[in-house]
């Protein structure tokens, strides 16, 4: 029996072509993720054991709200005196951007950084290995990596600016350094300066922030950190570079594998959707052999024998899919390792990482998902009757009755409806299970559902096909519904996709627009500047101030407090500009108690900890550890534009000590515009200014970019949904052949023949895309319904624009699909096709 | 009740000069159609004969536009096929020509009325009401015009396909074995509403057959052997043709 089904692989390789290909995209999806994510993990933890290679033990006693703002000069000497440490070098750190010659940041787009160069005394630092000029040994002195300093054409002796807080500095190129420095390989700014430059620009003159200490020769790490942690204070964090490296690494290959998790469950669309193209495959051949199936019953092969040899016959094309998937999977991992690159950070770099797990999870996979998606129609093909093989009729397809399917699939549409309305009715946590019941029930009744729905639906539209495109048209239309099982498979396929593409699409589409009605009503500025870097200051905003037909200059600080003994986030305001700027969507009390030195709270906070207005309650905030008193005098609908609680800056920072700002909103008369902004601010690297529909794309855009990243995660399903479709077309002209035959002997030239090919492939995805389209708002619309409560201004939009997009594209997929079953079609030779029995 | 017949001429509906039809070439070479010249009249029942392999069916689908042919020339109506690229032959089969086909005549998806109109659903055009009423009334559809082929006895879908052959008022009917698969009884109604269509329509009939008695249907035979004509015959009885053939049998004529 093997032998005859892999004759059988072998004869059909034309047609079961599309199938290894669905397979082979499915396990490539699922191989990929997982080589990409042991490939990254393993990147980051050669970068991490790279990045702490020269460190033998770190000590850190950095803590921002502690008094001491770091390890003093003096505990740093104490610790280089001790037994068996052979150096320590203090270390400080911050924001420090590189100014381009064009006024631009360099870097990867993220802020830069700085630090001090901490020679020991052979007057090298470890951690940086100068491949020109030295390190930087007086203030005015700056050394940079080598890719910063390439990227940015400077060379030793150059003047360099550097942007920190405020207005940008200059500085003299003293040396180009490489390092192993985990963020700087992947692709950050790393400027040097003197050590005392550095605590005076990072922290505070005389404070590190932590130290690399070397043990002396004799001496292990690990007895090295055991001995300082018994000398030095135990809030005091002594670890290993060994531990730091692991850690580090552990955090890298988290990221890697959440991304992971996300991957494979797009992964598992993709598999799914191959799955109802496999199935198609196998009856479509069991149909068209259905003879020699019943011949081989006739000379006495058991049902099992049958089903078995169909089930070998799948497990072969799964483990060849399998085998190309696994392939292609590594390809699309070295691709993506490069190409994530391009947007911001760098991978790390290293071998590609096929582990045996992955390659015994592709071939489990590929054949498994091949068999199970063949374990029915290998059914239906053993119980085709020995008589069969005699009858001298062609035997049509089976025509079994689709009314225990319909009926069927009706009760668990209707059940899963109940159920989804009932849940969007209830509300809290249980009407989230039941939403979530309820939508796997109506996908699952629709999916059963799909071959009854095909003939009514396309019935509906078969008028239009007749008056727009003639005899093909009614034809094209005739043949989508001839073999509604099929048709319901095929559509299946491209229904999925577009299920989660259109629910996700209307959910993002209505939650972008309540963020969109929630900013415009609070943000009343004409202007928002925020920094990509750290040059945002209450300077930058006084130069603003004198800006031309600037009205209104708001400042907001980020600052944090313990209120009511909850670490809370808080906005501080100038309350008079502020009133001008921003409108908060006040609940109860009012925005003018704000200057009255009362603090406004969201109601999400207010509601979690039972806050009202008029309550008064203890806070905890600034460089003390005194317990003040705030009243509450508003709550407002929480919203991204400000954070949790507002407070009047008066309030937290008395003596304005801080001078970062965070955002700054300006109220301009007509005059002005971006460009007089921007020269206002000249000299400050990596400000940003914002119009006011820039305010919107900024806090309703993020969910385009999450669509979009999600269209394309897709997009394997929908490829796969495609072949599908090639798939049943080029079955169904295969068994059509004599009628193709005898259209064309009766008058039907080529290109009629290809239109009705043309517009069956059309017509069946856009009935596809259109359930798909409809289940998918449905789910949409049950999941805003349950969440709405957490959303303020909750509007559901259906985009319909995208709808017609989808639709659009669902019709390019149909005439791309239609191509090759409708060249071979069109290019049937009538007589052999006549007489072809 | 039917609009009246054309008056009989002698012209020829179409005809065939010096036709070749080669396959394959060197030790391959196979010739089907020797330099065949023949006519077919316009308002006859012409049926063309030979034993399997004689090249009667190659002769039919070279003057029908269904294949390509090596030398010679053939004509339908004044339109020489040759000359004609594949659009321009489809068009000609679609509004001059009308087939039937053994089997498989029938597009399973249409009812019996949409099979017989569809040649004219393809060009576009309406049918003439009263021919079409006339011809399904010949057949006898009448009451089953909304069935589908598959609801139809293998006797009712020959009859579909004769009426849809005759639908557009063709130049010509080609007729394939159109009894080959049927009994008896089924295949007599079918050759009789042919031989019906030209003496009370005035359409013109050729038909391959291998069956002397479906021969005795036409008013003319022509017999079919090795490519050549070999013979013909008028007003033919089933015994005078099933004679001719057997002599074509004997191994003298067979080396020829």
């Amino acid at each position: 029996m093997f032998r005859t089904a892999l004759r059988n692989v072998l004869a059909h390789k034309a047609r079961l072509l599309m199938t290894v290909l669905a397979v082979m995209l499915g396990v490539a999806f699922v191989s990929g993720t997982l080589i990409f994510n042991d490939t990254l993990s393993g990147g980051y933890r050669d970068q991490a054991a790279r990045n702490y290679a020269h460190v033998d033990v770190e000590v850190r006693s950095y803590d921002p709200s502690d008094k001491v703002p770091g390890l003093s000069g003096k505990a740093l000497d104490e610790i280089a005196r001790l037994d068996g440490v052979a150096g320590a070098a203090g270390r400080v750190g911050g924001s420090a951007g590189v100014v381009d010659r064009n006024g631009g940041l360099l870097g990867g787009g993220s802020s830069g950084m700085g630090a001090n160069f901490a020679p020991g005394k052979d007057g090298k630092d470890p951690l940086y290995v100068f491949t020109d000029g030295s390190g930087p040994t007086e203030p005015r002195q700056v050394a940079l990596d080598k890719d910063t300093a390439e990227q940015g054409g400077y060379h030793v002796g150059d003047t360099v600016r550097v942007a920190f807080r405020g207005p940008a500095k200059t500085y003299e190129l003293s040396g180009i350094f490489t390092t192993d420095d985990t963020w700087v390989a992947l692709g950050d700014s790393l400027a040097l300066f003197d050590t005392p430059t550095a605590q005076r620009l990072f922290l505070q003159p005389g404070y590190y922030e932590y130290a690399t200490v070397t043990a002396a020769p004799g001496t292990s790490n690990t007895e090295l950190a055991a001995t300082l942690r018994k000398l030095l204070p135990d809030d005091t964090d002594v670890k290993t570079g060994r531990q730091l490296a692991d850690e580090r690494a552990r955090g890298g290959a988290s990221d890697a594998s959440t991304l992971s998790a996300i991957l494979l469950a797009f992964a598992a669309v993709a598999l799914f959707v191959s799955v109802f193209l496999i199935a198609n495959t196998f009856t479509m051949l069991a149909a068209q052999r259905t003879r020699e199936l019943a011949l081989l019953r006739a000379v006495g092969a058991s049902r099992r024998q049958v089903t078995r040899s169909v089930l070998v016959e799948a497990m072969v094309v799964g483990a060849v899919g399998a085998a190309a998937g696994l392939g292609l999977g590594a390809a699309m991992a070295a691709v993506a390792r490069s190409t994530v690159g391009v947007f911001g950070t760098k991978n790390p770099d290293g071998p590609l990482v096929v582990t045996s797990s992955t390659v015994l999870v592709a071939a489990a996979v590929g054949i498994l998902v091949t068999m199970v998606a063949a374990w029915l129609p290998a059914r239906r093909a053993a119980k085709i009757p020995p008589v069969a093989a005699i009858g001298s009729a062609h035997l049509p397809a089976t025509t079994r009755s689709l009314l225990i399917r319909n009926l069927l699939g009706g009760i668990i549409t209707l059940l899963g409806a109940a159920v989804v309305v009932a849940g969007a009715g209830a509300g809290g946590s249980t009407a989230k299970g039941l939403v979530g019941l309820g939508a796997l029930l109506v996908v699952t009744g629709v999916l059963v559902l799909i071959p009854l729905l095909s003939r009514h639906v396309i019935a509906v539209v078969q008028p239009l096909l007749r008056a727009g495109f003639g005899v093909s048209g009614k034809l094209a239309g005739r043949n989508a519904v001839r073999s509604p099982r099929r048709t319901g498979a095929t559509a299946s396929a491209l229904a999925i996709g577009l299920t989660v593409v259109s629910a996700m699409t209307v959910l993002a589409t209505t939650l972008g627009q309540s963020m969109d009605r929630m900013t415009t009503d609070i943000v009343k500025a004409d202007y928002m500047v925020t920094d990509s870097g750290a040059s945002l200051d209450t300077s930058a905003a006084a130069a603003l101030r004198k800006a031309p037909g600037v009205t209104t200059v708001s400042k907001e600080q980020q600052s944090w407090m313990r209120l009511d003994g909850i670490q809370e986030d808080v906005s501080a305001v100038t309350p008079a500009d502020f009133d001008k700027t921003i409108r908060l969507p006040v609940v109860s009390g009012s925005q003018d108690t704000l200057a009255q030195g009362q603090v406004a709270v969201a109601d999400d906070e207010a509601r979690a900890h039972g806050w009202k207005v008029g309550d008064t309650l203890p806070a905890v905030y600034g460089d003390d550890d005194k317990r003040r008193k705030l009243t509450v005098g508003a709550v407002f609908e929480s919203n991204e534009v400000v954070l949790p609680v507002v407070v009047s800056a008066d309030v937290i920072d008395p003596n304005a000590t801080s001078t970062t700002l965070s955002r700054v909103y300006l109220k301009a008369e007509g005059s002005t515009n971006e460009k007089a902004l921007a020269d206002a601010l000249a000299g400050r690297p990596g400000i940003k200014i914002d119009d006011r529909q820039a305010i919107r794309d900024e806090f309703g855009g993020a969910f385009d970019t999450v669509l979009n990243v999600l269209y394309a995660l897709l997009a394997i399903s929908l490829v796969i949904a495609v072949l599908g479709v090639v798939n049943t077309l080029a079955m169904s002209v295969f068994e059509r052949q004599r009628e193709v035959g005898m259209l064309r002997a009766v008058g039907l030239d080529r290109r009629g023949v290809t239109r009705m090919i043309q517009l069956e492939s059309v017509v069946i995805s856009l009935f596809g895309a259109a359930t798909g389209i409809a289940v998918g708002t449905f789910l949409g619309w049950a999941v805003g319904e349950v969440t709405k409560a957490e959303i303020p201004r909750y509007a559901l939009v259906l985009p319909w624009g995208r709808f017609g997009i989808f639709l659009l594209s669902a019709a390019l997929v149909g005439l791309l699909a239609a191509m090759w079953p409708a060249r071979s079609a069109a290019r049937l030779n009538m007589l052999t096709a006549i007489k072809s029995e | 009740m039917m609009s009246s017949p054309p008056p009989r001429t002698p012209t020829v509906a179409a005809r065939a000069t010096d036709l070749s039809k080669v396959y394959g070439q060197g030790d391959t070479r196979v010739v089907a159609l020797d330099r065949v010249s023949v006519g077919f009249e316009r308002s006859r029942f012409t049926a063309i004969m030979g034993p399997s392999g004689s090249g009667k069916s190659t002769l039919m689908h070279c003057v029908a536009g269904l294949d390509s042919f090596s030398s010679g020339s053939v004509h339908v109506g004044d339109v020489e096929l040759g000359a004609l690229t594949d659009r321009q032959l489809t068009r000609l089969r679609r509004d001059k020509v009308g087939f039937v086909f053994q089997a498989f005549n029938l597009l399973p998806t249409l009812t019996a009325l949409e099979n017989i109109t569809l040649p004219m659903d393809i060009a576009g055009r309406t049918a003439d009401k009263e021919w079409l009423d006339g011809v399904i009334r010949m057949v006898g559809l009448s009451g089953r015009l909304g069935h589908r082929p598959a609801q139809l006895s293998g006797g009712q879908q020959q009859r579909v396909a004769v009426a849809r052959a005759l639908a557009s008022r063709p130049e010509i009917v080609f007729g394939d074995e159109p009894t080959g698969n049927l009994d008896s009884r089924a295949g007599a109604e079918i050759l009789g509403f042919l031989r019906d269509s030209v003496r009370t329509l005035g359409q013109t009939v050729v038909m391959v057959t291998h069956d002397p008695v479906a021969a005795s249907y036409a008013d003319r035979v022509v017999f079919l052997v090795d490519g050549r004509i070999v013979d013909e015959m008028y007003e033919p009885s089933a015994d005078g043709v099933l004679e001719l053939m057997k002599s074509f049998d004997t191994p003298r004529f067979r080396a020829s």
